[in-house]
């Protein structure tokens, strides 16, 4: 629900095969005042990780410069069908975990 | 002698259906899309891109957990989107989708409205809208929809505000020219519910038309508000025949 994640339906062994991750997220920058002129808390997503069957292969620390609900795309390579996992926190503490089958044809 | 009959009849009715005189002939019609630029117009086609899919997906959910008791699915809505803003004969008054869905959660199903453009509601419609995708917008003005129609027609027609314009001298007399570092579209509504990138969201057609009126520093009507529905009529009417894209991608 919080996140969109595309990969292909099947992957090539040895092969480079695109992920694609949407998270949901405002980003809020902290640098932003509300109707009263109170600051606005930062809430931006901190770090973000992506585990295969276990091991890291792709980790990002995002900042307040990224525009709300952040899209990464990197590339993974898979010698054995297997699960990505992934995870996010934010400023707030909200961790959040998703996870997507790998199927090596 | 008989396709001229035929011809003759076709021309009657086709008349009848555009007694009123379209601002923009029908194959000069452009989405909003055709007056953005090469990133937004990518953003927008690559479905897996586009972050207002993350309110279909979550409009979805809220589908499947509160409507389909009686809509089945969403296949069912397919159409829908297309055909408002339509009078409705409970409510007395043209209703768009949004206050459409408004009306079904509190007259039928008796739960607290959601609220416009509370994310739920703009989720909702987000999802419905986007079930008609590629259908071409056709609402109707006839009959009890008329009165509104017309308001929508004078309101577009008036000027506004301390800049003292009116819609029609940008959307109708100089769309395609420059305005700072935009360029002026026709106006249609089509794309929304749309994902903006000024407001790092998605947000429904009424969201935008205050906007505008922000814009020209006019007052803006409360969400809602009667003459914005009249004014989303008027839009719909005016692009009748553009095919349905939300969730489309605006700066």
């Amino acid at each position: 629900m919080e996140a969109r994640i595309n990969i292909p339906a099947k992957v090539v062994r040895n092969e480079p095969f695109e992920v694609r991750l949407q998270i949901r997220h405002p980003m809020e920058t902290g640098y932003r005042t509300d109707d009263t002129g109170k600051a606005i808390a930062r809430n931006v997503v901190r770090s973000v990780t992506c585990r295969y069957n276990g091991d890291l292969v792709f980790a990002a620390q995002l900042s307040s410069g990224i525009a709300a609900n952040p899209y990464l795309r990197f590339f993974v390579t898979a010698r054995a069908s297997g699960e990505l996992q992934f995870e996010w926190v934010d400023d707030a503490g909200v961790r959040i975990s998703e996870r997507a089958p790998v199927v090596v044809a | 002698m008989l396709r001229a009959t035929i011809v003759a009849a076709a021309c009657a009715a086709s008349m009848a259906a555009h007694a009123q005189q379209r601002p923009i002939a029908a194959d000069a019609l452009r989405s909003g899309i055709a007056y953005a630029g090469a990133d937004i117009r990518a953003m927008q086609a690559d479905d897996l891109a586009n972050p207002g899919f993350l309110w279909v997906q979550r409009g979805e959910a809220l589908f499947n957990e509160n409507c389909t008791a009686c809509h089945r699915d969403a296949a069912s809505m397919r159409g829908v989107a297309a055909r408002y803003p339509a009078y409705d004969p409970s409510a007395k008054s043209v209703l768009d989708l949004e206050g459409r869905i408004e009306q079904c959660r509190t007259g039928r199903q008796h739960k607290p409205a959601f609220g416009r453009e509370s994310d739920d509601l703009v989720s909702l419609a987000t999802f419905v809208t986007h079930q008609s995708r590629g259908l071409p917008m056709s609402v109707s003005i006839d009959g009890p929809a008329r009165a509104s129609f017309e308001r929508g027609e004078a309101f577009y027609t008036q000027r506004h505000g301390q800049m003292n314009l009116a819609c029609t001298h940008c959307h109708d007399q100089s769309y395609g020219k420059r305005l700072y570092t935009e360029t002026i579209s026709q106006g249609h509504g089509t794309a929304f519910p749309a994902y903006r990138l000024e407001w790092q969201g998605q947000g429904s057609l009424q969201r935008r038309l205050r906007a505008c009126l922000f814009g020209v520093r006019a007052e803006m009507p409360k969400p809602g508000a009667p003459e914005l529905t009249d004014l989303e009529l008027y839009l719909a009417w005016r692009a009748n025949g553009l095919p349905i894209e939300s969730p489309g991608v605006r700066r």
